[in-house]
Formats: structure tokens, sequence, C-alpha cells
């Protein structure tokens, strides 16, 4: 009987790709690489209506020994992709690889992948409350230990730096492949061959083979953030800090920086003052409120949105993003709404209070606003901001100043209070700030929530004088569900719950 | 049309002997010319666009063919155009997406295969099943067993496909049947080649028109009394001359193996994955030997009981491989072995699943799961589980390779989609009147039913929605919303929804996309696109016939514009007038308008003319990270990044350089009242000498105010 054991095998790739991104291209080029030299390919993909910026895949599968040496006869291509059995692993995106990871297309024992580690964030992640993003470290991790060998580098940038497209630059990563049999030449004649953008095509073509050849000392980070820690030399100039616990001086640097910005020095002095009483404290407690006394001290108003629009570094900044040229002339459109709770913020207290309890009496607060739309490079619309900007000298008599003071003082003596019982929950409630932000409705809902949180979690433990670790979970969880949907409906459920349990071990 | 196919029409051109490379759509489009057909329909849809979009666009190759091309208006236009092929010896094909094409085309199918055909009639139907499908997930075989039409499912390779295509014509031409050529999507597009033939003259065709009109006989009217000896002829002469033509021609084929007392049934299109699964699991090698037999129903209807029967005579055990459900196949093959008296064993969808893809996985686990029941001497059964189960394995593995759940990608709107805007204006909508009940409908716009929109209660079918609303409507204390495209409308939204409404006086909303263009499957034109009526503006001619309906309500409405529209919306929910009301959203398809203004401005660009570029812009600063904005748009412009704010842990909002300008961020944070972190900046190119001068002035005054 005729043994069909280990025989040759076909070589296949996949490629994970987003609709629009150019994975069709690759594969083209790949199989033209494949015809040229002489290899049995084929490819084959379903982009249907995934081309409208959905997943998608492209399979290739190249027979490893030429036409004329396998005469007449043909091997059969797979058309589409088996679990376990995929050689080469080409990803356009981070979480476009870990897809093919769960769906058994990157494994230890064959897979060598090949991977852009920049992120495309899906809608879900995007839409999130707070930060609904995917943990990249994690996402990293998973991949490298479930790849025979994990090729991965931010094929994105290098794109953008080359001005072409990501497809090209995994190709010329491909090209280093010990397993391909395709190597630099041929798939470099189907970038010229195919005819459009060679130029930029090839640049990220040889980018992607120089990136891959230095993959060893790749420095990408694996963290979705920015690196902070750079600007902690300059901590250690101001002597006004030297006073806290040092974990907590980096973040009270950016306090200060921030609110000498916002309002004046005088006004950073008074942050530290504010601060002075958790100096003697824990040094993660004092950073997290150190943290968000810098933010709640600077809430927004009309006057810090006017602030920043008129930065000589906003205007330079957008600039750079149209790539002007010295030729070129721009504008720039600022859209503003503000409403009439707005526009009573920044009025002196009593007048700001007599509007909008006139407002409240016509019931047009929330209805009434005014759409309007500055252009910042003419010289009256300019004017109009940098003007709303000089208003800052007025702040401390404003409704809303007298309103934030006391609100924050309140929040302080809470966390105070809080400490006494126990650090957990003194860091949990100086956390729960993260709640108030933004503009307009945006803004009164995190601030209900957040008085929500306090009125029903909070205060009851601080009467009672005891906090367990489950009690402080239970603040977490409200503070993370109010982050999760706009209706409020995940927040309702924790603070049920939350107060039910509560009720029980009172009962108890 | 989205792409240009100009190469393409160059491969269409090959000469016998030479070889064609390219996609699996366009190895069937030049297997219609090489069969000499006089005129080509069809209805768009993938995996098959490719098809007639190259036709349409190969413009001088049909005129010197002969062959008249039709964008038809729907599948059953494109169906009924295989009429033709009734009454005169002219060969013809259309093609649609099944199964729902199938399902449109259905009425005139039954009459054209009722009445049967002269001339050879095939019509290629683009499979939709399993991986990245769009539709639903039915059999498009059940039509062809209700109607005696021959199902083709040829081996997904293109020399197979194309050699079937051919022998379609042939067959339909000596059963007097129409014929469907089923092409799963990974087979329309594989790439892969074979050696050409010459392009055939049609003996009728626009270069050589018939002199009179065929002449007046009953027996090719599906009409009664004729409807039933048609019936009778289907079974007693059509069928027996395909399944002669099936034995005749070798159209199915048979691979001989050693294990000759087990065998293999499978669908042609299926081979490839089984032949693999064969390889993987030592059973055969890579180029198509065996040790089992293996029967290949490249025609898996009508099946040729003899066929069946000889091949399952000497054996203990079959396994049919048939992908879907029910299992047609496999229960005819039951019948088969039944009134033969035959003892073998039936293996199918006891083995394999029910319903679903049959991917690598199923049918390894299918054939060890069969050969495990059977035992064949001479395999290693032990081995060929472990290989079973270690695949399992990976597979566990592999979903839980991840700490946390990954959510799915699915497609959305573009970059700057037109459609996009409608969506943000009826979520602040329902934040206004509490949720609405929103019949959906086929389309781009579809996309509304994913993040960050999640709306649709129901999708009944291509332009389905205002009819689909009709039961529901009188139901709701609150107004229906219908969403229907401009193509929906044209395909059939104008009878079956605005039509049925106006006539049974009925209270209702309908919203339409105008985008110009059947702009899912690749900017097909449709009756309204501008650049088929040079003489009518798009949106004429959907108001003309909404008109012409006795619509009374109608507005028109900018899509951008979420303020007009929402207040358009409000109207349309609050207005005492109780009849239809019709909201025009119109907005160019963006990926249409970008290919065009890129090229104009590069043209404008050269000729040292203005040419001006909008994008849109968040401001770090002012942004804290809530994410409204996203929430109201899901623009992949509109994304987020960390903050380089070191108070601040929440990522930010941002706009990236996919960026078009469509000007949404501005009017959905106008609409919403957001936030006013978002800013629109332009950039004028050859502005112009008094521009550029009075342009540096004012930066230079500016820049004095800038603070630091």
């Amino acid at each position: 009987m005729d043994n069909f054991q280990n025989q040759k095998r076909a070589i296949s790739i996949l490629i994970a790709a987003m609709g629009g991104e150019g994975g069709g291209v690759l594969m083209n080029w790949i199989v033209k690489a494949a015809v040229s030299e002489g290899y049995p390919v084929q490819a084959t993909s379903i982009p249907g209506v995934a081309q409208r910026t959905g997943a998608t895949t492209y399979y290739v599968e190249i027979w490893p020994e030429k036409l004329d040496s396998i005469g007449e006869k043909k091997p059969i291509f797979a058309l589409s992709p088996a679990i376990g059995e995929v050689d080469i692993m080409i990803a356009t995106e981070l979480a476009e690889a870990a897809r093919s990871l769960t769906n058994g297309y990157i494994t230890a024992n064959r897979t060598t992948l090949l991977a852009s580690t920049h992120r495309v964030y899906l809608t879900l992640e995007k839409m999130a409350m707070g930060d609904g993003r995917l943990n990249k470290k994690k996402l990293l991790t998973s991949l490298r230990n479930n790849s025979k060998k994990a090729l991965l580098f931010d094929a994105s940038t290098i794109a953008s730096e080359k001005g072409t497209i990501i497809n090209a630059v995994l190709l010329g990563a491909l090209s280093e492949i010990d397993i391909s049999p395709l190597g630099i030449e041929p798939l470099k004649k189907a970038i010229e061959e195919e005819g459009k953008a060679v130029e930029s095509n090839l640049a990220g073509f040889f980018a992607g083979l120089e990136a891959i050849k230095n993959i060893s000392d790749y420095k990408g980070t694996d963290i979705d953030g920015i690196d902070i820690s750079k600007s902690l030399e300059k901590v250690l100039e101001t002597k006004l800090i030297e006073a806290f616990p040092q974990g907590a001086q980096e973040m009270i640097y950016h306090g200060i920086t921030r609110l000498t910005d916002y309002q004046n020095q005088k006004y950073s002095e008074l942050y530290l003052k504010k601060l002075n009483n958790f100096a003697k404290l824990d040094a993660n407690l004092c950073s997290e409120v150190a943290r968000h006394l810098a933010i709640r001290m600077s809430y927004e108003d009309i006057i810090r949105v006017a602030q920043a629009k008129i930065r000589r570094k906003r205007f330079e900044r957008i600039k750079s993003e149209l790539k002007t040229s010295s030729d070129d002339i721009y504008s720039i459109t600022e859209f503003f709404k503000p409403g009439l709770q707005e526009v009573a913020d920044i009025l002196p207290s009593w007048l700001g209070k007599k509007l909008i309890s006139l407002a409240k009496h016509y019931n047009i607060l929330g209805n009434l606003d005014w759409g309007m739309q500055v252009q910042t490079t003419s010289i009256f619309g300019f004017l109009k901001i940098w003007f709303l900007a000089k208003l800052k000298w007025s702040r401390p008599f404003s409704m809303r100043w007298k309103m934030e003071h006391e609100e924050i003082n309140k929040w302080l003596d809470l966390i105070q209070d809080a400490y006494d019982i126990n650090v957990a929950l003194a860091i949990e409630i100086a956390q729960l700030s993260r709640l108030i932000k933004g503009y307009g409705s945006t803004h009164s809902r995190g601030s209900q929530n957040y008085k929500r949180i306090l009125k029903i979690l909070i205060e009851p433990i601080i009467r009672s004088q005891t906090a367990t670790e489950s009690d402080v979970k239970n603040i977490q969880v409200a503070r993370e569900s109010a982050l999760t949907d706009p209706d409020g409906k995940a927040l309702k459920k924790a603070l049920d719950e939350g107060a039910n349990k509560m009720t029980l071990i009172a009962a108890q | 049309m989205e792409r240009s196919f100009a190469k393409e029409i160059e491969l269409l051109r090959l000469k016998q002997g030479e070889v064609f490379t390219g996609e699996g759509i366009l190895a069937v489009t030049k297997a219609l010319l090489q069969s000499g057909v006089s005129y080509v329909g069809g209805y768009q849809g993938a995996p098959v666009s490719h098809l007639l979009d190259v036709l349409v666009q190969a413009k001088e190759l049909m005129s010197e063919l002969g062959i008249n091309v039709e964008a038809n208006s729907s599948e059953a236009s494109a169906a009924a155009m295989l009429a033709a092929s009734i009454n005169y010896p002219v060969r013809g094909a259309v093609t649609w997406k099944s199964v729902v094409g199938t399902n449109v085309a259905a009425d005139a199918l039954s009459n054209l295969a009722s009445a049967g055909v002269k001339g050879g009639a095939v019509i290629i139907s683009g499979e939709d099943y399993g991986e990245g499908a769009s539709i639903i997930q039915e059999r498009t075989h059940a039509f062809g067993l209700k109607s005696t039409i021959w199902m083709v499912d040829p081996r997904p390779n293109l020399e197979t496909i194309v050699n079937m295509v051919e022998k379609s014509f042939e067959m339909s031409e000596v059963s007097n049947s129409p014929v469907m050529v089923e092409l799963r999507i990974r087979a329309c597009h594989v790439q892969g080649s074979f050696v050409a033939k010459n392009n055939q003259l049609a003996n009728v065709s626009t270069l050589n028109k018939e002199d009179e009109p065929a002449s007046f006989l009953y027996d090719r009217l599906s009409h009664p009394p004729v409807t039933f000896s048609q019936e009778k002829h289907k079974i007693n002469n059509r069928l027996p001359a395909a399944q002669r033509f099936i034995l005749d021609q070798k159209l199915n084929e048979i691979f001989d193996g050693q294990l000759i007392s087990h065998g293999l049934i499978v669908q042609g299109g299926l081979f490839n994955t089984l032949m693999r699964r064969l390889n993987t699991l030592g059973l055969a090698d890579a180029f198509g030997n065996s040790k089992i037999p293996i029967l290949v129903l490249n025609v898996t209807h009508p099946l040729v009981p003899k066929q069946i029967s000889d091949f399952c005579s000497e054996k203990e055990s079959v396994l049919v491989i048939e992908e879907g459900n029910p299992e047609f196949i496999e229960q005819q093959i039951g019948q088969i072995l039944r009134r033969a008296d035959l003892q073998t064993k039936l293996h199918g969808k006891d083995v394999l699943p029910l319903s679903g893809e049959y991917t690598a996985d199923v049918v390894l686990k299918g054939l060890v799961d069969f050969l495990s029941q059977n035992k064949p001497d001479g395999i290693d059964l032990e081995k060929l589980l472990d290989q079973a189960a270690s695949m399992e394995t990976i597979k566990d593995n592999a979903t839980n390779a991840l700490e946390e759940k990954l959510p799915a990608r699915p497609p959305g709107f573009c970059t700057g989609c037109p459609e996009r805007p409608v969506f943000s204006a009826i979520k602040l909508l329902k934040e206004e009147v509490g949720d609405i009940h929103i019949s959906a409908d086929i389309g781009c716009h579809a996309f509304g039913t994913f993040e960050p929109f999640s709306m649709g209660n129901s999708i009944l079918g291509y332009g389905m929605s205002l009819a689909s609303a009709a039961g529901v409507r009188q139901i709701q204390k609150k107004r229906t919303i219908s969403i229907m495209g401009d193509g929906g409308f044209w395909h059939n939204g104008l009878q079956s929804g605005v039509l049925s409404t106006i006539f049974n006086k009925g209270d209702a909303i309908l919203i339409i996309m105008q985008n110009g263009y059947s702009s899912a499957t690749g900017q097909q034109f449709i009756p309204s696109s501008i650049n088929v009526n040079n003489e009518e503006t798009a949106s004429n001619q959907i108001e003309k016939a909404l008109k012409s309906v006795g619509v009374k309500w109608m507005k028109t409405v900018r899509t951008y514009s979420v303020d007009v529209m929402l207040k358009t919306l409000r109207e349309a929910m609050k207005t005492n007038y109780d009849g239809l009301k019709v909201i025009i959203a119109d907005g160019e398809c963006m990926l249409a308008r970008q290919r065009r203004i890129k090229k104009t401005n590069a043209k404008r660009l050269a000729e040292g003319q203005k040419v001006a570029i909008p994008r849109f812009g968040v401001d770090e600063e002012i942004c804290t990270g809530d994410h409204s904005c996203i929430r109201l748009s899901g623009c992949p412009s509109l994304t987020i990044k960390p903050t380089s704010d070191p108070l601040r842990v929440d990522p930010i909002a941002h706009v990236n350089n996919g960026c078009v300008g469509c000007g949404l961020c501005g009017e959905v944070a106008h609409a919403a009242s957001l936030c006013p972190s978002f800013y629109k900046a332009e950039k004028v190119q050859n502005p112009g000498k008094l521009k550029k001068l009075t342009h540096n002035l004012r930066d230079r005054v500016i820049s004095t105010m800038f603070s630091e």
C-alpha cells in the first residue's frame, strides 16, 4: 500500500488585515513573486463586505518545489487555512494577530508570526467612557508565548515615515523569513511589476527588511501609553515639594505646573497648602490626591478652553499636521456651543445664581445654548478667544469657583476621615474624582454619578467607622461601572448590589 | 465603479493556448465568452460582482463579440432575461449573489424552468456561506430541486471551473433546462490559472440579428394547460437527458483508491478541503492520490442513480460530505441505495455537523469519526484519533490563549461616510423621545446595527424595510422609522414599501439614503446615479418617483447636517400628517467622492489652481477622555490615543490622518452640545498672491498674541 506519510507539504501563509488596508495587494505581491520564481501557488480571500473596514483574511499556499521539478503533477491546494497548520502568519495590526491566535492559526510548533505591534482600536474599545483598551502587554505576551517565532515591530510607524502603506513594510519583512522560499529579489520585483507607487512601496519594503534584521534590539513599547518618567529630573529642581513623600513628588510637580498655567503661582501655592495634610501620610495616597486635586482645581470652564486654543504650540502642531508648505495658507475653525450653565459658571457668584434660578423658573436651563464657529486664524476671531482667556483674573469671583472649591474641600475632608479607617478606602475616594470630567451633559452626568456613589456607598461606611475589603471593592466596582455605559445601567446594578451587601452585613 | 478592470479585460481577450492567470470569477467570465454567449445580465453582490463589473467596462470587446450586457435592476429582471433562450438558439448567462438573489429571482426561474430552454441558459450563483458571509445561511440547492434546474458545484480550481461552465451550456441545451453553477466565495476569489481557448462568436447576436421573431408556439409558454405537460416533460425527458450527459461527459469524477471497501462522496466545491485533510491524515498525497476511493459530484443535481449505486456496490460504507442543511444529496443517496437494495452503510451528517461551513477541522473530525466507526484494514486508527484529539487541544488552547475576550471587528461605515451622520441624528432623537422601532435594510446602512449605534429591529431583505414595518406600525404608540438605501429603493423598495404604504394609507417614516450608487457591492450605478442620467440630478429621480406615486410629505436633507436632520426627524415624529413621511438623506458615497476629488485636486494642483483640503482635529488639552463623540460617530479616523497629560489616565479622542474632513465631528459636537475640543483645519494650496499676503499679515498679528 502507498505510504503517504512524511511527504513534502505546501507552505501556508495567512494574512490578517482590515478591509481597505491593502491585504489583497500584499497577497498579490506574494503570488506574483511565487509565479515568477516558478513555484506552484494559490491564493484566495473572502473580501465581501469586510472591505468596509472589517477584519478579514487572505490565504496563500506555495508548493516548495518548482514547477519544472514536479513535472505533470499538480498539487491540490486548500482554499482556507487549517487550525494548527499555518507556517507564516502575517498580521497588519496587533489585535488582528491576537484574533488569529484565538482562531488557532498561530501555534508554537509551527507558526512564524510577523505582525505589526500598533493598535487600530475596535469601536468597543474607543467608545468606552474611560479606558476600554485591551491590555497591549498581555496581547504581546500571549503572541510571543504561543508562536514558534514572533517577529513583532511597529510597521505602521515605519510606513508613515516612509510615506507608504503597511503592506509594503510587511512584504519587506517577509523576505527575511527563511521558511518562505521567496527572497528579496522576487518580492521586490513583484512591487516593480505591479507598477503602482513603486518608489514609496520599495522604500517601505527596504525599511521593513531593515526592521526585521534588527528585531533583536527592538525597543518598541509594550505599554499603550506615554512614558512620563522623563520629567522626574525637573521635579528635583523644585524645592517646594521636598516635604512630600518621594513617590508623590512627580505628580505634585505636574500639579504645580498645571495650576500655575491655569491661574497663577499663588494658586499653585494654595494647591500645596491643601495637600499639606497628606504630606505625612501614605505616598500612594498622597500621589493620587495630588493628581485628582490638581485636575479638580483646574476644572474645565470657557476660560480654560480659550487658554488652550490660543497657545503658540497648538498653532504649530496643527500646521505640522496639515503639512503646510511656505506657499500654502491655512485656517482653523473652532466649534463652540456653550450653554447657559457654562456662561453662568464664569459670572460673579450672585449673578450666576440669579441667572440659573431664572432659567430654571422658565424651564430653559439645558435648552438654551449658543452654537458658534470661530475662526481663530482671523484677527477678529482670535481676539474673541483671546479676550475670553484674559478673563482668568475673574475666576476666583465666579460662581463655579466657589462651588468647586466647596466640593473639593468636602472631598479632601472625606479622604482624611477615610484614612483614619483605612488607606485603601481613602485611595478609593481620591480616585472617585475620575468620574468628574468633560463638559455640559457629560460633566453633569459624571458629577451626579460621583455624588450617588458618595451617598450610597461611601457615607454609610464613614459613619460606621469600619471598612472591609469588600466595601472598598464595592466602591471600585461602582466607579468602574459608572464608566461602562452612558445610560447608567451598570452603575445602578453596582450600587444596588453594593448597598445590599452593606445592609446584609449591618443586619448580621 | 470602485475598481478599474482594464488589466482584466485584456485577460478576456486571450487566445487558444495562452495561459490565463487570475481570479476565479474572471475565469468564469472568460468561460462565458469561450462558450459563445449572446447576452449576459445580473445584479451585483459579493462574490460575483466582478463578473458583471468587468463586462460593463469591456464595452469594446462586447461589441466586437456582439454580446448584449445588461446591468439589471434586480435579480428578478436578470432571471427574466434568460427568457431569450426559451425561443431562440442563443446562449446566455446571468449572475447574482445567492441565496438571497435566487429568492428574488425565484418567480422568473420557475417559469423559465417550466417552459424549458432551447439555447443554453446558465446562472452563475455566488454562494455566500460560512466565514465572512453577509447574508442568511441557506442552500440554493433547494431551488434546483423544486424547479428542475441542474446544479453544478465544480472542484475549485480554474481548469475545472472553466470546463464545467462550458459543459453547463451544453447540458442546458441537451436537456432543455437551465443550469446553475454554484461558486463558493473562496472559489470566486481564488487566484489560479488555466489554458485559454478562443472566444466564440454566437450565431445569433447583436452582430447577427434574427430576421423574424420566433413563431407562436404555445408549448413555450409557462401557462396552463401546457404547464402540466411541461412538468411531465421535465421528469420524462429532460432529467434522463441530463443524466446521460453527466455520465457520457464524465462530469462527475471518480478517484480510485486501494481501500475499495469504503468510499467518499463529496460535492465538487469541497474536494480540496477533503484532499488536504486526507493528506494530513496520511491517507492521500498532495497531488490527488487517495487511499480511499472518492466520487466527486461536480453536478450535484441531478444525481445519476446508476453512478451512485455502481460506486457503492462493493463497499461496506460510504461517507457523503455535503455542506449545508438539509442534506438533500445524502437523502437522495439513501433512497438510491435502498432502491438498489445495497447494504452499504451510509454516513454523512451523523459524523459531520448538521449545519455550518465544512472547514478543515470539521472535515477532519468527520473523517476520523467515519473511519473509526468502520475500521478499514490498513489504517492506523490510533494515530488518526491522536491527530483528531490534538487538533481539538489546539482549538481549546487557542480559545483560551488570551486572558481577555477579544471583541469582533465587524465591517463599518467608511471614514467620512454620508450615512453615519443619519444614525448620529437618530441616536440623538432617541435620547429625546425614547426608543423607536427601526426597520433596517440591506446595504451599507446595515452597519448602523453595529456599535456605536446598535440600531435596527428587523432586516427582511433588500429594499424591504418599509414593507416590514407595515405590521409593526399599527401596534406601536410611537411612529416607526424604516431605513432604506437608494439601491434597495430601486431594487424593490419603491413597490414593496412605498406603494404598499401609500395604498394602505400607512403612517410611517422612511429614510432613503441617497448616496448615488450601489455602494456596498462596489459602487455600481443605479437608476438615480448622476453619471448615467446626465440631464437629471440623482436627487430628482427618487423625488420624482415618490411624487408620482403620491408621496406628499417629503424632505431632502444633506446628511452631514446633523442638526437639520435631527429637526426633520423630530418633525416627522410629531407632525399631525398621518401619511407616509419620506426623508431623503442626501450625500454621495465618500469612497466615490474621494476618488473623484483626488483626481481633480491633482489636476488643479498641477495647473496651479487653488485646492483646499480640510481635516478635523481634537485639542488634546481640552479633551477629557469621555468619548461621547465616538459614541455618536464610530468613524474609523476618530479614534483614541494615550493622553500626554501626566495627571490624566483615560485615553483621549484623536483624529488620525485618515480624516477626509466630512464635517461630522463638528456637526455632532454642535448638535449634541458635546465639548469644545474639535476644530476644523483647512490647508489651501495655490491660494493666490493676494490671499497669501493678507494671510501672512494676519498670521504675524495673531502670533504676537499667542500665549506660550
